[in-house]
């Protein structure tokens, strides 16, 4: 009987062992499985006036959207000089100045603010950029990732600075630095390269996001000269070609596809890479 | 010892400058403590504003249909009636199926990562499932409309209509998107989410617990199961309501695969919306103030939602470290 128990026991720890790692492979895989279907589909149909070439009027095959490549780039600036500074000084102040209670506040906020559901920040950019001058912008769209960017900004310089030894502080204060003297020409390079790492994943982040820009920088056929008009962006128009009934849409929106995740995915590897090289000759 | 003392004293008026000087360093200790408050202080503000400029541009949608507009199930622009109702319950009915396959093989995934796998292939494989949350939802999309959609018409679908018919979930037509489609491609986008928190907390139990559970002649599977498990179950939950918080603002990807039709139906297989996917296709569209309005209003009931589960979330997670931590 009691034999009989153990028997099942091992065997049941067998069992679940093996389906805990049948579970992760299974999860691993679907990456692979993404990564080979966008770059199987997208290959196909990625050329040289993908890059170059407005987008041809429905019907006609050919063209490219090289009018929202420069619109998704002009997005990304606008809104790294929105979201970067203020993700920064926050970090700076958790890190280095925050007393108890505030500290806490703005912490727990961040983290519901990176909580808020994209398309509820678009509704928010919406009201806050659209309404007042009635029409879409790319000022608008910019503004909304720049938002996006914050919390993410926020988190990881806080942590980054965080990682910085507490003794290369004292030493700098022991020579009589003032503290912000210490932060600024000592506790900020320390924890440059983190800082820097933390920034661009958060801006490869807002990159693919399509929900904030649907109903803020909108779309457009053309090229969007200046700030104050709509503006194609390439996670906007990707979603517009794979909804639409064309083949030659659907082509164009798995070559999107495949720039977008070869973007979001070269920043986080190269940045894990550097980073892991970088923490290692911290020794953090 | 005085003479050193005079010089010391003979010097101090000239010193007077320098004082000063470091004086205003420390101001300006201040000043860069008053800059980096201010900008942290945005923050609140931004969020507060969100709150802020929800609540008021629903205000028309609010004043119409006050409570109403969470229990009524017409949405009718042509005769500006408006209630939540179907997207409420294709929001939860999606979420609910993406739990349903998230959590199992989350937990599972994760128990492998921090139980079992050493150290080096499980900081690879989180890695890749880091990665795997990076992708960018417009991108699941993609995949759902030519690869989850067809495959749901032609494989899925017939499969679970032969085995599970009977039941009112797997009847009537089938199109290949809907509410299980959604669901699936949501399961998919959570699970990175699951796997991540939960792996952080099962690392954090400490060693002995396992020790002593295997000591005591439990098997591994045993000693994972009912007493690392257990120990860890708070953060566990925290990493599922932040899951939850996920799929339920998730946008882009559901859009694209949940069919766009204003539906209350038990089926699965019938396609509909949800909040946001609501919010996404019809927001450009609407031309009356109150249709904009009843969409903002949307809007304020998913951030509500998702302003909520955060919170709790954030406070199972911490509560589950810090109790880690002390033991």
């Amino acid at each position: 009987m009691s034999r009989l128990n153990l028997i099942w026991r091992k065997s049941l720890n067998v069992l679940m062992l093996t389906l805990t790692g049948v579970a992760a492979l299974l999860v691993v895989s679907v990456l692979f499985l993404i990564l080979g279907y966008l770059l199987w589909n997208g290959g196909k149909s990625l050329n040289w006036a993908f890059f170059t070439q407005l987008p041809k009027p429905v019907g006609e095959s050919g063209g490219g959207m090289a009018n929202a490549i420069i619109g998704s780039l002009k997005l990304l600036l606008l809104a790294a000089l929105i979201g970067l500074p203020i993700g920064l000084l926050t970090g700076v102040y958790l890190a280095e100045f925050g007393g108890k209670t505030f500290s806490f506040i703005t912490r727990y906020t961040t983290d519901l603010l990176n909580g808020v559901p994209s398309i509820v920040i678009g509704i928010f950019a919406y009201s806050v950029a659209v309404l007042p001058v009635k029409h879409f912008s790319t000022f608008a769209g910019g503004f909304a990732l720049g938002v996006m960017v914050i919390p993410i900004t926020v988190r990881s310089t806080e942590e980054f600075l965080r990682a910085v030894p507490g003794t290369l502080r004292e030493g700098a204060m022991a020579l009589g630095a003032s503290k912000w003297r210490t932060i600024a020409t000592v506790v900020l390079p320390a924890a440059k390269g983190g800082i820097i790492t933390g920034m661009l994943l958060s801006l490869a982040r807002v990159a693919g996001e399509t929900a904030p820009l649907l109903f803020t920088a909108f779309n457009n056929m053309y090229s969007s000269p200046g700030w104050g008009q709509p503006t194609a962006s390439l996670p906007v128009v990707l979603y517009t070609y794979a909804s639409g009934p064309y083949d030659d849409w659907h082509r164009q929106a798995w070559a999107a596809g495949l720039v977008l995740l070869a973007l979001v995915l070269v920043a986080n590897v190269g940045t894990r890479l550097a980073l892991s090289r970088g923490g290692a000759a911290r020794g953090v | 010892m005085s003479s050193t003392a005079t010089t010391f004293d003979s010097a101090a008026p000239p010193e007077a400058g320098p004082r000063a000087f470091i004086r205003r360093l420390r101001h300006g200790d201040e000043v860069a403590h008053t800059i980096t408050l201010v900008f942290a202080a945005s923050i609140l503000l931004v969020t507060s504003t969100i709150v802020y400029e929800l609540w008021t541009n629903s205000h028309l949608s609010r004043a119409k249909f006050g409570w109403n507009f969470l229990w009524t199930r017409v949405w009718d622009p042509i005769f500006d009636n408006y209630g939540a109702l179907p997207y409420i319950y294709g929001t939860l009915v999606t979420s609910a199926i993406a739990l349903v396959i998230a959590v199992p093989l989350g937990l599972a995934a994760a128990t492998f990562l921090a139980e079992l796998a050493p150290r080096r292939i499980s900081d690879g494989i989180a890695f890749l499932i880091d990665l795997l949350a990076a992708v960018p939802s417009v991108i699941y999309g993609l995949l759902g409309i030519f690869v989850v959609v067809p495959l749901m018409r032609t494989v899925v679908g017939p499969v679970l209509k032969r085995t599970l018919g009977f039941l009112p979930f797997f009847q009537g037509p089938n199109y290949g998107v809907g509410f299980l489609t959604a669901g699936i491609v949501l399961s998919i986008m959570v699970v990175p989410f699951i796997i991540s928190v939960s792996r952080e907390v099962l690392l954090t139990v400490p060693r002995d617990q396992r020790e002593a559970a295997l000591a005591l002649g439990a098997t591994r599977w045993e000693a994972t199961w009912k007493v690392v498990v257990p120990w860890a179950r708070t953060g566990i939950l925290g990493s599922v309501f932040l899951a939850l918080a996920r799929a339920l603002g998730e946008t882009m990807a559901v859009t694209m695969v949940i069919g766009n039709a204003t539906v209350i139906s038990a089926s699965l297989f019938s396609p509909g919306n949800t909040i946001a996917s609501t919010i996404a296709s019809q927001f450009t569209e609407a031309s009356g103030d109150l249709y904009l309005s009843a969409l903002i209003e949307l809007g304020l009931v998913l951030f509500l939602i998702t302003f909520i589960l955060n919170g709790l979330a954030r406070l199972l997670i911490v509560a589950t470290e810090r109790g880690g931590q002390h033991a």
